[in-house]
């Protein structure tokens, strides 16, 4: 059946109205992170300045402290999202396959956990973490990164092992393996979307994590990036064009491990185990 | 290739049994088919076979070894499952050695074993293919040969077929039958059909409720079921069951049916007179005849062609009656016919206990 070519327009043109008003706030960064200073502000609303520069990276790279909150940022975020995942995906599993006691109230604990905003706790987190010395510090931080992050990942790596059909294990088992092996050979590899799904969600989440990285830390040693943006705003200005030129550099990172991972995030690949 | 032996094995889930105590005993070779309706605990004993349930208490020994304690891996089984379960993400060459390289077979002895199981099967063209890149029929066909590579003591089968279309069923029963004769392993099987299971089997085990109700050949369950469960499964068109009274009537028995009919009974039971009885009667021992030639005179009241013959729905003393016919002439809507019944394939049980009546010797 042919579709009506006006519903087809229509429907193209909604999906371009969506993507642009997505990516608009990133359009606009882009924009500013170009503009030189002179033009920023005589310029007026623009929708491209008349001049571009590079000057807010050579800048930001050059003289800031960025590269070492990049750092900082990158071995917080990418070692919360590997530990996250690995225990994620253990727990998910015996949440998905095991029947054990206490199973209800690990589940309702964990969904508990969830429910208080983040605010409540800082105070006590602090009170926790300072007498052992990882305030001001980038373990701290991967510490209570992790803690937050591993009920939801959890949840999350269930819900992808409950998609694949316990036959494929009980038949890997039955043809001689463990059931270790079997979780190894047979399910890990059909879940590497899901782990994709979730290394990726505590990456960027632990990225873009600002309310923990402020209190906790307080030197530029151990900043990651969402607090060393703070540092363009002083007192008296704001440093718009250093500022977004950061940003901008800073979606690098989170971009290139999406780009990495895009091929696993494929649906799909249980197709054909099982009758479908 | 080995025996396997089932004593007194039960299963519950908390306060729930789900098997009552099986005894069943396996010849090495033999063809076993677990047969009966959904949740009447077929598939939870194939289970326990294989390990993949616990045994609640009983004992299963394969080959004279006690396995209750073994895990699925040490009881050197194969086992095909109703989903297929192939690998996704392996080719059906990977898929069928699988478990030689979890043996650490060398490498020439598995390519040997997948050569002679594909060609066996004829996968030899497919074995580079990934499962979803195959039909139906295939994956079932890769499920087998990953079964047959590695020459285990028993096969396993969970309601292979009931993922295929009429025809490839009736295909596939005759391979697994012909793969049965080549290979002489040890087989057990589960389906809930009972065609399945009356042509595959050496010997059927017909359960229901947890409980075993009938162990025999499938030509012993079909001629004499146990009880009114076996009776009532085994068989399409199902048999008819007509509640009766039991009378003792000049020495012989017979049955008092709806509208003071008799029918006379292969001789005296061992039951009192006036006991509550069903009378199990299958379609194609019901005669028909044309009207005139003695009988019970009833009506038509439908008749499904079946091209072989037709089953005709009739109602002889005002119980709903089948019948099966080869005489087409007779499968006219409302015709009217008449109807015998042949006393030796009547079938007795009690209405109390379902249980089997035989004439007394």
């Amino acid at each position: 059946m042919r579709r009506n070519p006006v519903l087809t327009v229509l429907h193209r043109l909604a999906i371009g109205l969506y993507i642009a008003f997505a990516l608009f706030p990133l359009y606009w960064l882009l924009k500013v992170s170009v503009t030189p200073n002179d033009l920023l502000y005589s310029e007026g609303v623009r929708m491209w300045p008349s001049r571009t520069s590079f000057e807010h990276y050579a800048f930001v790279i050059a003289n800031s402290e960025f590269p070492r909150f990049f750092l900082n940022s990158f071995i917080v975020s990418g070692s919360t999202a590997v530990i996250v995942t690995l225990v994620a995906a253990v727990a998910g599993y015996a949440l998905s396959r095991f029947a054990f006691r206490g199973k209800y109230w690990i589940t309702a604990l964990m969904l508990l956990t969830q429910m208080f905003p983040l605010v409540m706790l800082i105070a006590p987190m602090f009170k926790i973490l300072s007498p052992l010395g990882l305030t001001n510090s980038l373990t701290g931080l991967i510490v209570v990164y992790t803690a937050f992050n591993v009920p939801f990942a959890t949840f999350l790596m269930q819900s992808f092992f409950d998609g694949i059909p316990r036959d494929l294990e009980e038949a890997a088992m039955i043809d001689g393996a463990t059931r270790f092996v079997a979780f190894r050979q047979i399910i890990l590899p059909l879940t590497l979307p899901g782990i994709a799904a979730t290394l990726g969600f505590v990456f960027t989440a632990a990225w873009s994590e600002l309310l923990f990285a402020l209190m906790l830390i307080s030197g530029n040693a151990a900043a990651t990036f969402p607090v060393g943006l703070l540092s363009f705003v002083s007192k008296f200005s704001v440093d718009f064009g250093q500022m977004m030129a950061a940003g901008i550099l800073a979606l690098i990172p989170a971009a290139l491990f999406f780009l990495l991972i895009q091929r696993y995030l494929v649906q799909g690949l249980t197709a054909g185990a099982v009758k479908g | 290739m080995a025996a396997i032996d089932i004593t007194s094995a039960r299963k519950s889930y908390g306060s729930v049994d789900v098997l009552h105590g099986v005894d069943l005993a396996i010849g090495d070779g033999e063809f076993v088919v677990l047969v009966g309706p959904s949740g009447c605990g077929k598939s939870t004993l194939l289970r326990m076979i294989a390990g993949l349930e616990e045994i609640t208490s009983g004992e299963i020994a394969i080959g004279g070894r006690r396995v209750n304690d073994l895990p699925p891996k040490d009881r050197d089984i194969a086992m095909v499952f109703q989903s297929y379960a192939l690998y996704p993400h392996m080719t059906v060459a990977e898929n069928m050695s699988y478990s030689l390289k979890l043996r650490r077979t060398p490498k020439e002895r598995i390519t040997a074993a997948i050569t002679v199981a594909a060609a066996k099967l004829g996968l030899d063209q497919l074995t580079e293919r990934r499962p979803k890149a195959l039909s139906g029929g295939q994956r079932q066909r890769v499920a087998m040969g990953r079964a047959i590579v590695r020459n285990p003591k028993a096969f396993l089968f969970d309601e292979p077929l009931s993922n295929l279309d009429a025809r490839l069923r009736e295909q596939m029963r005759v391979e697994i039958k012909k793969l049965h004769k080549d290979l002489g392993a040890t087989s057990i099987y589960v389906t809930h059909d009972q065609i399945e299971a009356m042509t595959l089997a050496d010997r059927i085990v017909a359960m229901n409720g947890g409980v075993v109700q009938q162990v025999g050949s499938p030509l012993d369950l079909y001629d004499r079921p146990a009880n009114l469960f076996v009776a009532g499964f085994i068989g399409s068109p199902a048999m008819n069951m007509i509640p009766a009274i039991y009378r003792l009537v000049d020495g012989t028995g017979v049955a008092a049916v709806a509208g003071g009919h008799h029918l006379p009974l292969a001789g005296p039971f061992s039951i009192p007179d006036g006991t509550a009885v069903v009378i199990g009667v299958r379609p194609e021992h019901v005669t028909v005849s044309p009207p005139g030639s003695g009988g019970l005179r009833t009506a038509v009241d439908l008749v499904e062609p079946t091209g072989f013959g037709s089953i005709l729905h009739l109602g002889p003393f005002g119980q709903p009656v089948k019948a099966f016919t080869l005489d087409r002439a007779l499968g006219r809507n409302g015709a009217a016919v008449d109807v015998t019944f042949d006393p030796a394939q009547l079938h007795v049980f009690t209405e109390a206990d379902g249980r089997r009546m035989d004439p007394a010797a």
